[in-house]
């Protein structure tokens, strides 16, 4: 909807009124902007998603960083640092459209920080070999694509369309992770074993990616209703199996689930039960890495607090210099009589 | 300029290029802002470039990062030495990119085997110089701890600076000039960022020149081990 109507509509109206509008955008599937009215819920549970996928990206940066030093040949590690880089700048995007929604990044770090809001629980999984970078390429950024498309058409406008940038750097991630994948699973037989031991440790943690079943998340529903989301966890799940089982065939690789097999009747592949019980242990806390992360990006913060008190203290300095110049251009310039006689 | 020197001069700019770049990414996940993380990668990226493009004129540029022994490396030592805070590593970028970009555009408006790489390079670099002398401008004229770990940053790599200045093997230029044109730049920026010009001597006698001659300081070996590990243990697999 654009903001001038329902700002318009609404200015006269009660709370109901308000809320007529909202639903009626929303169904409609326009996009509401910043400066619409919306239900406290709505933007307390953009707010949450939001940020959790900002702290993702952030987080998301450490797995991948651990090998840009070790990375094996010169391109490889030019991939790598561009894709980290990139994970950077999608954190940066998200914090910006999360802005629009009146909470500040210095917040959203602090609840980062302080284990207030999360992050995707895939990132608490260690990189254990090289091939673990191509299985984060191609399984976890699979994942995340899947997930993430489908918000491209999300209702709240500013989410929308930095899931647009963003899904476009992705598929190029995930391209290049699969790739590596390929270059590894064709290489030697040492590397073809290190490709397959990759995706056995990721295929599981990759599969939580799209959180827990239907009957068991939280914010499903209500997201849906409010086109947030736009398809259940089960059936985002069902639709990255179906697409990765080709692609395992592709790269000459299995994946690690005796169970999965295709069902005629259903024209889908049926697969095994996920390890829910690891599931809600790393979200509590106690997967593999996840103290180790949020340590990490504690330190970065904490020790980067004398850079950004720095840089403050010049703007500020710098301002101040600026506001003195232009009141003694001020007083120069009023010094001058408008005959030309400068006054005493 | 015969072949040789030419593939000396390449590889020293090369490994400078090499080297630096492998410093900056170790900062991937520690860097003070999030803008920062995107700057140091975008500037490890454009140095990792500019070393692929170098090393490939000398031979095959896997084979020269991963299979060079430390004293076969000609990188200048000012480039290897560890991040430490954020102000040191701001102080090697103000020290080399200053250097690099006076370097490249001597060689951009020359003529020679450089040239086309030096001005697609100099664009990049004058970034680079920017970035460096912006934080440096913020971190000396910041707050008290910020200025106190600035100075003592561009103390702590001042002797390496002297080094960059002796005369690399097949670049045929100026050294005296170049060095002259770096210290009124690096000396202009340091007294508006409120910072003294260290005192110190610029080079030690073991200093001198002798990154270009494969003597390097003791973290560098420790670099390389890690950097070439997982190439080293795969001998002729492909990646």
């Amino acid at each position: 909807m654009t903001g001038v109507t329902a700002t318009a509509t609404a200015a006269a109206g009660t709370d109901a009124s308000y809320l007529a509008v909202f639903d009626a955008a929303v169904a409609a599937d326009d996009r509401i902007e910043p400066r619409d009215w919306m239900p406290e819920a709505y933007r307390s549970s953009l707010v949450r998603q939001m940020a959790q996928h900002a702290h993702s990206e952030i987080i998301g940066m450490q797995p991948e960083a651990n090998w840009i030093t070790r990375a094996p040949s010169l391109r490889r590690k030019a991939i790598l640092m561009a894709k980290v880089q990139d994970e950077a700048g999608h954190g940066l995007y998200l914090y910006s459209a999360a802005e629009t929604l009146g909470t500040g990044r210095d917040e959203l770090l602090d609840k980062l920080h302080s284990g207030r809001q999360k992050y995707s629980s895939i990132f608490n999984y260690p990189t254990l070999t090289w091939a673990d970078v191509g299985a984060i390429g191609w399984l976890v950024d699979g994942a995340a694509i899947t997930n993430q498309v489908p918000l491209c058409r999300c209702s709240y406008g500013p989410y929308a369309r930095a899931m647009v940038r963003i899904c476009k750097e992705e598929s190029f991630h995930q391209r290049q992770g699969y790739e590596l994948l390929l270059t590894l699973s064709k290489g030697t037989p040492e590397q073809h074993a290190m490709a397959q031991d990759a995706v056995n440790r990721w295929w599981w943690p990759s599969l939580m990616m799209f959180g827990p079943p239907d009957d068991e998340s939280a914010h499903s529903a209500q997201s849906m209703t409010w086109k947030i989301k736009r398809h259940s966890n089960d059936e985002l799940r069902q639709r990255f199996v179906d697409i990765a089982v080709g692609q395992a065939e592709g790269l000459g690789l299995t994946l690690p689930d005796p169970e999965l097999r295709w069902n005629e009747d259903r024209g889908h592949h049926d697969f095994g039960e996920i390890d829910w019980t690891e599931f809600w242990e790393v979200l509590k806390g106690n997967g593999p890495c996840n103290e180790q992360r949020i340590t990490q990006r504690r330190r970065a913060h904490e020790e980067g607090a004398w850079v950004r008190d720095a840089a403050a203290a010049y703007a500020t300095k710098q301002q101040t210099q600026r506001a003195h110049e232009t009141q003694q251009e001020t007083t120069v310039a009023a010094a001058q009589h408008p005959n030309g006689e400068a006054t005493a | 300029m015969t072949a040789i020197v030419l593939t000396d001069a390449a590889l020293a700019l090369g490994d400078d290029a090499l080297v630096l770049s492998h410093r900056l990414g170790e900062w991937a996940g520690h860097a003070p802002v999030l803008e920062e993380e995107v700057a140091l990668a975008n500037i490890a990226l454009d140095l990792l470039g500019q070393a692929r493009v170098l090393l490939s004129q000398v031979g095959d540029e896997d084979e020269l990062a991963y299979l060079r022994e430390e004293r076969a490396f000609r990188n200048l030592q000012l480039v290897e030495q560890p991040n430490g805070d954020f102000a040191h590593t701001i102080a090697r970028q103000l020290y080399f990119s200053t250097y690099q970009h006076l370097l490249y555009g001597e060689l951009a408006a020359g003529e020679g085997e450089f040239t086309a790489l030096a001005a697609k390079a100099v664009k990049e670099v004058e970034y680079h110089r920017d970035h460096a002398e912006q934080w440096t401008l913020r971190l000396g004229d910041g707050t008290e701890e910020s200025h106190r770990r600035m100075q003592r940053a561009c103390e702590a790599l001042w002797r390496f600076t002297g080094e960059m200045f002796q005369p690399a093997p097949g670049l045929d230029l100026d050294w005296a000039d170049l060095e002259t044109r770096w210290t009124a730049s690096v000396t202009s920026v340091l007294g508006r960022a409120t910072l003294t010009v260290p005192e110190g001597p610029r080079t030690g006698a073991w200093a001198a020149g002798a990154g270009r001659q494969g003597l390097h300081t003791e973290s560098f070996g420790r670099m390389l081990a890690e950097m070439q590990h997982l190439h080293r243990s795969h001998p002729g697999a492909s990646w």
